[in-house]
């Protein structure tokens, strides 16, 4: 399938198929790191989380309209304001729901996927009574828009730096909430012994209820930066999740780093392939390649020794 | 210990019969041909909610993708019909007559090779039971020999599920894409469309359902049955008692891919069509709140589930369409919070103590505790 390009033309679709790949790369990551944080760090499976970053990217949308029509003169640098709305909203909802639900079932964590699919469900008709079930999409300022030409056969558009860019710092702040904070050596505490944290005086209901509100609030960041690449609907979030799931599966559950790595792994691969092949092709192909890896190597990449 | 040994003690076969009568007199007497066919499709699902009854909650391995099983077996049959349906003088219009209407518009000039042996029901029956029973065997001994257990393999499950419906759906040619396999006409030349057909297949469908039901029956109460709770609740003690449990997980897991084929292939049957909307990550997830609601513990709660959470759909989404996602949703959360036994659950605690003290002043022996009860509830 090589065989009809020449090498230069190659380098090219590799160059260009390959930042195609890397905005995909910024939204799992996104997605997986809050999704790492919770199912790594608290064996809870949020089903839901998908709906956590749609109600990000519905922040976003209003955050925009809302500027559109009353402060216009503000619009360029709306993206910021949206952004931390999103993720007091997605992490307020997030609280919310540990307190009101998830709090009850960190034993079995089975029905933790049930009880969060129910609440996904819900959560998409909501979206669809409030919102409309017709997809919305955002105006992007000026600034954003257009893309930089990188030599005659290479272009990358402006969004995609940007949400690069803002992947990279989420993923510096979130390594240092987690490795250099106080609150995240509680964090690392409670997930390697649950009773000696508590028996030490770490309140382990409260740092499970920030923790989880931490992870639904970067899946409402992760909303803000989907909202570039792809217009939102009320079931938009649900394509995401079992690839998520599976980035996060893939890299290790409770390394951080075996999230970044397998969530680049993964987009590349796919990113690539659909250039050659049909897009469902690559898709099932990438699913493939996955499971069997998982089959022969069950931790995922970068696994954490935790005694059980 | 003495009701152990036998298949079923007097309670359970009590159950049993009113199940029998509710299907077999009171439903088709009561409803017209169309009400019952839906009844009939419900009971497809039944096939796969007793399956996860087995795997799930007997055994402990929560299976998101039954409804690959429930596809695998639904295609299989449909190909068979479809095979039946597109013979060269129904389809002599075609540019190739001969090969199914989806194929001729996709440009397949010949039947692929994986379709020819579907002109054969023999092979086809076979193939139904064979086809997912190889499936989970694989996907079973991959991951139980190397102990992935618990919310990782619920995930690959999943992901399966993702992998045959993205392929399906994109293998338009072959599979006859998002629309599935439709205008499904006859079986070895008896026509499956006219209402006195659909009331056969309906007592077939339930003779069928039956049959998985006394199977299942016969694992739970069989020495195997034993193993798999033990092996729910200590894994490790079991293996240390020198039981082999990759198998005894991977048997169960394929029971319920095989019980979640027969209930694909009768719904291809009885509704006349396959497609991947069956085959994916929402139904599947479905299929497992239809054992959830019923009780995940109990074979008869399952049955009743599905029936009871499908009527719910119908009704609640043919006059409020709104408010259907709500309530399932609802339903979900309600079911995993407050009652983990679902429908069976709800029965043995409230229902059975009542009619067990009005029982009492007639018989001195004691009440009869539900086996559901006895088996416990997972270990937290």
């Amino acid at each position: 399938m090589f065989g009809e390009y020449s090498i230069g033309d190659l380098g090219a679709i590799f160059a260009m198929q390959g930042f195609a790949g890397l905005i995909l790369f910024s939204v799992y990551v996104l997605m997986a790191l809050g999704l790492a944080i919770i199912f790594g760090q608290m064996g809870v499976i949020n089903m839901a989380h998908g709906e956590f970053m749609i109600l990000g990217a519905y922040v976003t949308w209003l955050t925009s309209s809302y500027f559109q029509t009353h402060l216009p003169s503000l619009f360029s640098g709306y993206f910021f304001v949206a952004m931390i709305l999103a993720f007091i909203a997605s992490g307020a909802l997030g609280m919310l729901v540990e307190w009101a639900l998830i709090r009850h079932l960190y034993k079995r964590p089975l029905d933790t996927l049930l009880a969060t699919w129910g609440l996904s469900l819900i959560l998409q008709q909501t979206y669809r009574s409030v919102f409309g079930a017709r997809e919305v999409g955002v105006e992007l300022p000026q600034w954003m828009m257009g893309s930089q030409q990188i030599t005659d056969s290479i272009e990358v558009p402006i969004n995609g730096i940007f949400v690069m860019c803002l992947t990279l710092l989420i993923t510096m702040a979130v390594a240092y909430i987690m490795y250099k904070s106080r609150w995240g050596r509680q964090v690392r505490a409670v997930v390697q012994n649950r009773v000696m944290a508590g028996a030490v005086g770490i309140n382990t209901e409260r740092v499970d209820c920030y923790t989880f509100g931490l992870g639904c609030g970067i899946a409402g960041i992760a909303g803000s930066a989907f909202t570039m690449i792809g217009s939102t609907s009320p079931t938009s979030g649900q394509l995401y999740i079992v690839d998520t799931f599976l980035v996060v599966v893939f890299g290790g559950a409770a390394s951080l780093v075996g999230t970044i790595a397998s969530a680049f792994t993964i987009s590349q691969a796919q990113s690539t392939m659909e250039f050659f092949m049909s897009g469902s092709m690559a898709k099932v192909l990438t699913l493939l390649a996955i499971v069997g890896i998982l089959m022969l190597r069950p931790q995922g990449l970068f696994a954490l020794k935790v005694r059980k | 210990m003495s009701d152990n040994a036998r298949l079923v003690n007097r309670p359970e076969l009590l159950g049993i019969l009113a199940l029998a009568v509710l299907l077999v007199v009171i439903l088709p007497l009561s409803l017209d041909v169309f009400r019952l066919n839906l009844v009939a499709k419900y009971l497809t699902y039944a096939f796969v909610a007793v399956g996860l009854v087995i795997c799930w909650g007997y055994g402990g391995i929560l299976s998101l993708g039954q409804g690959v099983f429930f596809g695998l077996g639904g295609y299989c049959m449909a190909m068979f019909l479809k095979l039946e349906a597109s013979s060269p003088e129904n389809t002599k219009i075609q540019s190739t007559p001969g090969i199914p209407d989806f194929m001729d518009w996709n440009q397949i000039t010949s039947l692929p090779f994986f379709w020819k042996p579907f002109h054969s029901l023999t092979f086809t029956v076979i193939a139904i039971i064979a086809v997912p029973a190889f499936f989970a065997f694989v996907i079973g001994a991959a991951m139980f020999k190397r102990r992935v257990g618990g919310t990782y393999f619920a995930i690959i499950t999943q992901a399966v599920a993702a992998i045959l419906t993205i392929l399906i759906v994109g293998q338009q040619g072959y599979t006859g894409g998002i629309n599935g396999m439709t205008d499904l006409r006859t079986l070895n030349g008896w026509d499956i469309r006219p209402d006195h057909a659909k009331i056969v297949l309906y007592f077939f469908e339930v003779a069928c359902l039956f049959g998985c039901i006394f199977i299942a029956q016969f694992i739970r109460r069989s020495k195997l049955g034993r193993i798999l709770v033990a092996m729910r609740d200590k894994e490790d003690r079991v293996r240390f008692s020198g039981y082999s449990v990759a198998n005894f997980k991977i048997f169960a897991f394929c029971v319920a891919a095989i019980f979640a084929a027969i209930g694909g292939a009768m719904f291809a049957l009885q509704v006349g069509f396959m497609s991947p909307s069956f085959v994916g990550i929402v139904p599947s997830i479905e299929m497992v709140i239809y054992t959830a609601v019923g009780g995940r513990l109990s074979i008869l709660g399952a049955v009743y589930g599905t029936l009871l959470v499908n009527f719910a759909k119908t009704s609640f989404s043919e006059s409020f369409p709104e408010l259907w996602l709500f309530g399932l949703g609802g339903l979900f959360i309600a079911v995993v919070l407050a009652f983990p036994n679902g429908l069976a659950g709800i029965w043995s605690d409230y229902v059975q103590p009542q009619v067990d003290k009005l029982l009492r002043k007639k018989s001195p022996k004691n009440g009869w505790t539900d086996a559901s009860v006895a088996d416990g509830a997972p270990a937290e």
